[in-house]
């Protein structure tokens, strides 16, 4: 295969894909609005505020793909922060605490896995239970005081995974790209993947296929589990301390950025990149709208109306074709 | 009813092309023809789902024309689509008189009047369902009838029946035949597509053949023959419709010895290498059943089965397939394939861990190799393996659903109604590839409720009737009729 013929693949597929052409359209917009948009700086700063809710939004999208839904992150990732942040300060390296954390993220994800799978109750309910049980455990946890990672070497090694940089690019946004290659890598290349695919598609047709789909659904849950752990870890780090409120309603930007990237809500379809360029639909609307001045309020009507169009325009795709 | 000259293409493929077409008042016409002749989208231009591109539709003896199938309602047109339209969490009643539901003076739906009509309608096909009873919980027989009771409801002066009797049961098909009678009886016009060649000239005045969207034949179906019209269907000479090969029967591979389990009271055979073992019985009586205990898609109760002389007791499908048998489902497209995903992917699904290396990364060039050989071995009719499986005819479909299953080379294969949807071609090919399975060795267990078939292929049958075995035929002197008897066998417990 010629770079020429792998390039035209590559450039079919960005083409296909609504959610890149809708970025491409912001993108442009916002440049044309403000001079300040298209700047290195600024692009840094929108990858980087993007980086949190792109990692969570890649580990949902696993459960999306099983034709399940977590609404459970938000609150997973202040607990994993607090933990993150607490073995900081009690002076755990990072090469520790971090997959520490990420574990005990996997954990919470694990149990409500279990209740979808074996338990057989939906997914929106055990989720449900799990975002009020792990956010009142965050609560306790910290005792409703932040929690801060202290100082001293390994507090600021902790800190360098938030807000340092490397190369002159912040250190979440090569976390960011590590999560994406590592999802895509499973999604398409593993058996794993196609057995997520497959259990979405249609879960009998999976379990006769010699599947065992309670596995694969445990497994999606503790996934999510575990990135919006990652996440956790990164916002800790970056703002130096846990806060027991972190995290509300970001389980709504990530299931936002998966749908924006085209993952049906019914299982079985959908693409990691798409959930990346999703997340990044979201980071440049917030961006473009901060640096033009609009106020909060109207930033959130903004952003109904831009998922609401962006869904729109993939289902009328999807009909047609 | 008259339809001239209507072509009708699908984004510049022509599906259609100049076919005319006669219906008498009182006459039943069987429309015939392969899966993807055009059958389905001639009735669909018939009724107003699409709207035919050339050629014009005269309903005694004025033009018509219809933009939406409320149109040809209205116009006197039911049609029952070959797919199920049923919502599935309502009533069966509720599903027959859905979007026309009668009212009182109040403007809210008189709930006791639906009711007594469908019962009544229900009652006229003879089907003891409580009106109020949920689709959902309905066989897929009674889910056909509930469809039918809706057209029948309308009242309409023509109805276009879209391969009826696929999901029905012998006993629910004599029903049918007796309604559609009265329905002649009574004036009305009607349409049957099948690819139950007996049926055509069981119950039909006139058969038209459809052959790559013409029409290629139409007349009474007394001056024709199965045979004829095979021809006609095809456009090829077919050799013997059941290529039947006797058995190099090897060692015994599967042992059942008193299987109980959910619709299974007490079943027990043997099966050997290199047989056919075929399971006959009316629907309901347990073949399915017993089918998803012995993969281990439901538990069993009691009962040992053994393969290759080990006990085994799967509790899931994953074990039975490791343990080399397959069960390849009668319902392909809701437990069969995973029809929005690619040929390829659904193909490789079961045998997905022998193209792994470690990690579980999938080798994609062997994966894509032994997708080809399977397309290319079963004849697989498609423009791309990448193509959603939707896209296929029912026929590929299946070929699909078998390569699928086929691929991790089990010993025992279970095929349940294999040919179910499946055109005459199509058909055929399933058939050769039984009997190449029987010639590599493996052991196939058939299940099939076309008894011609069922006969055809196996070496010996089994007839199942309330879960228990009635009946046991060695190929010689298994007859249809000594099938049916058995099958309808009300089955007292079998004295040990």
């Amino acid at each position: 295969m010629t770079a020429i013929t792998m390039n035209r693949s590559a450039m079919r597929m960005l083409i296909d894909n609504k959610a890149f052409l809708a970025l491409m359209l912001l993108v442009a917009v916002s440049a044309a609005m403000s001079d300040n948009f298209l700047t290195p700086d600024n692009l840094l700063n929108v990858l980087r505020q993007t980086s949190i809710n792109a990692i969570i939004a890649m580990g949902v999208t696993f459960v999306i793909l099983t034709a399940g839904i977590d609404l459970s992150v938000g609150a997973v990732l202040a607990l994993s922060g607090a933990f993150a942040a607490s073995m900081t300060a009690s002076g755990l390296a990072p090469w520790l605490s971090v997959p520490g954390s990420i574990a005990a993220g996997a954990a919470m994800g694990m149990v409500s896995g279990l209740f979808v799978a074996f338990g057989r109750i939906q997914a929106f309910v055990v989720t449900l239970v799990a975002m009020t049980v792990v956010r009142g455990a965050a609560l306790v946890y910290t005792d409703g005081r932040p929690i801060s990672i202290g100082g001293g070497d390994v507090a600021d090694a902790f800190w360098q995974l938030g807000g340092g940089y490397w190369m002159g690019i912040p250190i979440p946004i090569y976390l960011m790209f590590f999560v994406f290659v590592l999802c895509w890598s499973v999604l398409h290349h593993t058996r794993f993947g196609r057995h997520v695919y497959a259990v979405g598609g249609n879960e009998q047709v999976a379990r006769l296929s010699g599947i065992n789909v309670n596995r694969i659904k445990v497994s999606v849950y503790a996934i999510a589990g575990a990135c919006a752990a990652l996440a956790g870890v990164v916002l800790t780090a970056r703002l130096g301390s846990a806060q027991p409120n972190a995290g509300m309603t970001y389980e709504l930007d990530a299931i936002a950025a998966v749908v924006i990237g085209g993952t049906s809500l019914m299982g079985g379809r959908g693409r990691i990149f798409g959930t990346l360029v999703g997340a990044l639909v979201i980071g440049v609307l917030n961006n473009a709208l901060n640096i033009l001045g609009v106020s909060s309020y109207f930033q959130m009507i903004a952003k109904g109306a831009v998922i609401l169009l962006a869904v729109l325009i993939d289902s009328r795709s999807q009909s047609s074709s | 009813m008259a339809l001239e000259g209507i072509g009708k293409s699908f984004g510049g493929v022509p599906v259609l092309q100049d076919v005319d077409l006669a219906l008498h008042t009182g006459h039943m016409l069987a429309l015939a023809g392969e899966n993807g002749a055009g059958k389905s989208t001639l009735m669909k231009v018939l009724s107003g789902v699409h709207q035919a591109d050339a050629g014009v539709i005269h309903l005694r003896g004025h033009e018509v024309r219809f933009a939406t199938p409320r149109q040809a309602m209205d116009a006197g047109i039911a049609i029952i689509h070959q797919e199920l339209n049923l919502v599935p969490t309502l009533s069966a009643g509720e599903n027959i008189f859905l979007g026309r539901e009668p009212l009182t003076a109040w403007g809210s739906i008189d709930w006791r009047r639906l009711f007594r009509e469908a019962a009544a309608l229900l009652e006229e096909l003879e089907q003891p369902i409580d009106p109020r009873t949920s689709v959902s919980r309905l066989s897929i027989g009674q889910q056909q009838m509930v469809e039918i009771a809706r057209a029948l409801s309308l009242d309409a002066e023509i109805i276009v029946m879209d391969e009826p009797t696929d999901a029905l049961t012998d006993v629910e098909t004599a029903v049918l035949e007796r309604v559609v009678a009265s329905l002649r009886a009574a004036g009305k016009s009607l349409v049957l597509i099948t690819h139950r060649l007996a049926e055509i000239f069981r119950m039909c005045d006139d058969v038209a053949v459809l052959r790559d969207g013409r029409l290629v034949h139409q007349g009474p179906t007394a001056e024709s023959n199965e045979d004829r019209l095979i021809q006609q269907m095809v456009g090829r000479e077919l050799a013997d419709r059941y290529p039947y090969e006797p058995p190099r029967a090897g060692e015994v591979v599967l042992e059942v010895e008193n299987l109980v389990a959910p619709g299974v009271q007490d079943i027990s055979f043997s099966a050997r290498a290199g047989e056919v073992l075929g399971f006959g019985g009316l629907m309901g009586a347990g073949r399915t059943e017993m089918c998803r205990a012995l993969c281990g898609d439901v538990p069993r109760h009691t009962g040992r089965v053994r393969v290759h002389g080990r006990e085994v007791r799967f509790t899931s499908p994953q074990q039975g397939l490791k343990a080399g048998l397959v069960y390849v489902p009668e319902d392909r497209k809701q437990s069969g394939l995973v029809l929005d995903h690619s040929v390829a992917d659904n193909m490789s699904l079961t045998a997905l861990p022998a193209f792994c290396g470690p990690l579980g990364l999938i080798r994609h060039a062997r994966e894509r190799s032994a997708v080809t050989h399977y397309i290319d071995a079963f004849r697989i009719k498609l423009s791309d393996p990448d193509q959603p499986a939707q896209t296929l005819s029912g026929g590929n479909q299946q070929k699909v659903s078998l390569a699928k299953a086929l691929m991790p080379e089990p010993e025992i294969v279970i095929l349940d109604e294999p040919t179910r949807g499946v055109d005459v071609g199509a058909k055929r090919e399933i058939y050769l590839l039984i009997n190449r399975l029987k010639r590599e060795g493996k052991c196939v267990l058939l299940i099939s409720s076309e008894m011609p078939e069922l006969i055809g292929l196996s070496d010996r049958i089994l007839v199942l009737a309330n879960g228990l075995v009635s009946g046991e035929f060695q190929r010689d002197d298994a007859t249809q009729e000594k099938i049916m008897t058995a099958a309808a066998h009300v089955a007292t417990p079998m004295e040990t």
